[in-house]
């Protein structure tokens, strides 16, 4: 069947857009079949995406930019049409250090906390036994959401403590073993953490970050141009997936779904907390709410801002190690297809920004912005340590980066 | 030549060990744990590593092998962009390769294409059981129709086979689907 897409995931609560798009039957009322290939790594995602068993991936944004760059690998360029979501991800420590770093029974403020993790870095590093920190994959926002923080808390990333890749489904027991500890990764993994008495989590990314983009959706750039009214299909019935999994009303039949065997195969429990902006912290403590900890779908949150790609490109220069090129910049920045969002959403319900990119972490209160179709606001966007990311200037922000 | 091979399926480790086997200059180590992977890969300083494309801790052996400074000598998935055949083969395959920089293309060759042959029959004898088990299901379905019809009409087995396979022509269906029809009506009918 050519209408027929193929799309890769891995089992994660992020994945849901693909999956409620096929079982709710908003692909089917665009015309076009998904067939949904579950895998257990990013690098068989990416296998399976550039030799052509799947479309379209649900991918870590970085590894994007990664592999268009040729980064560990001959460069392939691939395209991102829409972004799956935003945050969702949390940082969970070993129990007995979550109680040294942040207050009972809550979440933390993130310079408290980085404050306090600083003080037993320096002790442990003293020791020769410095901390170890999991994360999913090397070109994952988790990985730069989690240095972006340490690095602004005065922890220097690979100098003081390590950072090693640990698959989702192993962290809880990684924690629990002590080869690492503390991880940052999306959820379920760390309510499957805190459940087993492994872990306590001690922040949610989106408190580093407060609109820090997630997994995307990636095709090849020649599978996108050959695909491309499939695509813009996809994208249609993707914002109807969106706009249902983000009504309370349906989190309960979502999570259910999301749980079964083929998808994530987990617990409807976690995942509905994590669809509900909840989060147990500790074994046996109370939920905390902590809104917009997921956010899949208000403020156009799925539209590819080409400013955004362009920040996850300064922080895979800075851990990387690599020099500053304003060439590698702008390819990393056309990664983002807001062109194909646009040209998709045209004419729907669906507010279209004006702008293709902005200055990302200005907004300190609600804002209107202009649009080209539709009204939209945008809420609080800010990083945790006030930067701001001006695109004009992407070059100055690299330097003043710690 | 030194070859790690990390599978979660000790059966499907040991059908490609076994292949391996045949080459003479080939030593084998076979890893089926998770935990302990990467020192023991160190250990075992392997020319090639084949990992099934299933097992979650690809990740953590490509990171392994893009930063690693304990390395010795660099591994990587591609040793040039003329292996792209092979790596697409490979793929299809359901394995990953990764071979230590410097390596001869001549000698890795066979050594992969016997893997992704291996990789191949597993699958199929994997389908094969599949299939097996669901004959085997199909057969009880028929023997519970014959067993229905032979008990509410009184027929004997040949005959209540012959009426399930006429049903079956008629309706252009299969045996096994008029069977299913019938233990099915059976059931909802309740008086069995």
């Amino acid at each position: 069947m050519t209408n027929e897409l193929t799309i890769g995931f891995l089992p994660l609560v992020d994945a849901c857009l693909p999956i409620l798009a096929h079982e709710h039957g908003f692909a089917e009322d665009e015309g076009i079949a998904l067939r949904l290939v579950k895998d257990m790594s990013w690098a068989t995602v990416l296998d399976r995406l550039l030799y052509g068993h799947s479309d379209a991936a649900h991918m870590i944004a970085p590894l994007a930019i990664a592999t268009t760059l040729g980064r560990g690998r001959p460069a392939q360029p691939l395209s991102v049409p829409f972004v799956l979501g935003l945050n969702g991800n949390a940082i969970t420590l070993r129990p007995e250090l979550a109680r040294q770093v942040r207050p009972e029974g809550h979440i933390g403020d993130p310079f408290k906390v980085g404050a306090a993790l600083r003080t037993i870095v320096a002790e442990r590093k003293a020791a020769g036994r410095p901390l170890t920190f999991g994360v999913v994959h090397r070109y994952s926002s988790h990985n730069y959401m989690l240095r972006y923080w340490l690095a602004a808390c005065g922890v220097k990333p690979d100098e003081d403590v390590e950072i090693t890749t640990v698959p989702p489904p192993f962290c809880a027991d990684a924690l629990a073993q002590g080869e690492v500890d503390g991880i940052c990764v999306g959820e379920p993994w760390n309510s499957v953490a805190v459940e087993q008495g492994a872990g306590e989590i001690i922040l949610a990314t989106s408190q580093i970050w407060r609109r820090g983009v997630e997994k995307v959706l990636a095709l090849r750039e020649p599978v996108l141009d050959e695909k491309r009214d499939q695509v813009q299909r996809l994208i249609r019935a993707l914002c109807k997936a969106a706009a249902h999994f983000v009504d309370p009303v349906n989190s309960a039949q979502n999570a259910a779904i999301l749980a079964r065997a083929e998808y994530l195969d987990g617990s409807a429990v976690l995942i509905q907390r994590a669809i509900a902006d909840q989060m147990l912290i500790a074994r046996g403590g109370a939920v905390v709410e902590y809104p917009d900890f997921m956010f899949q779908y208000r403020e156009a949150a799925n539209f590819p801002w080409v400013s955004q790609a362009e920040w996850l490109y300064t922080q895979m220069v800075r851990w990387d190690g690599m020099a500053f090129d304003g060439e590698d910049a702008a390819r990393a920045g056309r990664v983002f297809r807001p062109d194909v969002y646009r040209s998709a959403l045209l004419g729907t319900g669906e507010p279209l920004p004006g702008a293709s990119s902005k200055v990302e972490g200005s907004l300190g209160a609600p804002t209107a912005v202009g649009t080209q179709q539709g009204s939209m606001v945008l809420e609080q966007n800010s990083f945790f340590d006030g930067k701001v990311f001006d695109p004009h200037h992407i070059a100055d922000y690299f330097a003043s980066l710690p | 030549m030194r070859i790690a091979i990390i599978d979660e399926s000790a059966a499907r480790a040991s059908i490609i060990q076994e292949g391996l086997a045949t080459f003479d200059d080939c030593e084998l180590f076979v890893l089926t744990e998770r935990r302990g992977l990467l020192s023991r890969i160190g250990e075992i300083n392997p020319d090639i590593v084949l990992m099934d494309l299933g097992n979650p801790s690809r990740d953590v052996l490509e990171e392994y092998f893009a930063v690693s400074r304990a390395l010795a000598r660099p591994i990587a998935m591609f040793v040039d962009e003329s292996d792209d055949e092979a790596i697409a083969a490979s793929v299809d395959a359901g394995v990953s390769s990764y071979v230590v920089d410097g390596m001869a293309p001549g000698r890795i060759r066979p050594i992969i294409d016997l893997a992704v042959r291996r990789f191949h029959a597993f699958s199929r004898l994997q389908q094969d059981l599949a299939e097996a088990q669901g004959k085997l299901a199909e057969r009880e379905t028929i023997d519970k129709a014959k067993r229905i019809l032979m008990e509410s009409r009184g027929m004997p087995e040949p005959k209540a086979y012959a009426e399930l396979r006429k049903a079956a022509m008629n309706q252009g269906k299969r045996i096994v689907d008029i069977a299913e029809a019938i233990v099915t009506a059976q059931r909802l009918l309740g008086d069995g």
